[in-house]
């Protein structure tokens, strides 16, 4: 029983990390804000609410699985709105797209 | 010439990642497992990434991404150490900083906008 808990929320974590770390070579290796920001913002969460569903698993429902539950639903709704609310100011700062970016729909309505 | 940077960028990255895993971590805390170390040291890994992405950024926006990303990183750092020391209140460090995280990426993207704190 403990040990098919562990061997799951290991697998989980494994997986976590590896989200983990494909956001952070996205963040140093994609040409622009905009493409920077769209990896590391779903690749990362991804990853760290998987670490935290790895951690509900192996601890069960105590003090720290029902913790990891909490923060990982905060987590999966603040951080969209906080990469929405970048993307639109660093589009306001006057940040270039990338030069074969194909289309530019924000600015096309007139804002 | 493009092929063999990225050939380079690969292979520094495939052979931090295979010393990691392979070289014997000796045991810093009491650790259950010596596994939930070498997932720590990747961790570290992620965070130089962002720290390089922080100092060389060429506009403001790279480096407050690279600070949001900092952030939900270090949530995941807390639940792994949480796990072989067995102490419940690193989880709260993680609900307070992604607290934290979260307005303060607010804040520099009200900055970026360029309008003030006070709206």
């Amino acid at each position: 029983m403990s040990n098919i808990q562990q061997l799951i929320g290991y697998i989980f974590i494994i997986l976590g990390l590896g989200f983990d770390i494909f956001g952070c070579i996205g963040l140093l290796r994609l040409p622009d804000v905009y493409n920077r920001l769209q990896a590391t913002t779903k690749c990362v969460t991804l990853g760290t609410c998987s670490i935290l569903f790895g951690t509900f698993i192996m601890k069960g429902l105590g003090t720290t699985g029902v913790k990891a539950i909490l923060v990982a639903v905060f987590l999966l709704l603040t951080s969209p709105v906080a990469a929405h609310a970048l993307a639109r100011g660093a589009h306001k700062s006057g940040v270039k797209l990338w030069p074969k970016s194909v289309v530019d729909k924000y600015e096309q309505d007139g804002n | 010439m493009k092929n063999l940077k990225w050939l380079i960028g690969f292979g520094i990255l495939a052979a931090s990642l295979l010393f990691i895993m392979l070289y014997p971590i000796p045991s810093l805390l009491n650790w259950q497992s010596g596994f939930l170390a070498h997932c720590f040291f990747v961790l570290m890994l992620c965070f130089a990434m962002c720290f390089f992405r922080v100092m060389a950024g060429p506009t403001p926006a790279d480096r407050a991404v690279a600070i949001d990303t900092l952030g939900i990183l270090i949530v995941g750092f807390c639940a792994i150490l949480s796990i072989p020391t067995g102490r419940d209140w690193y989880l709260d460090i993680a609900i307070a900083w992604a607290l934290q995280s979260f307005i303060g990426a607010l804040a520099l993207a009200k900055y970026l906008e360029g309008r003030g704190f006070d709206e």
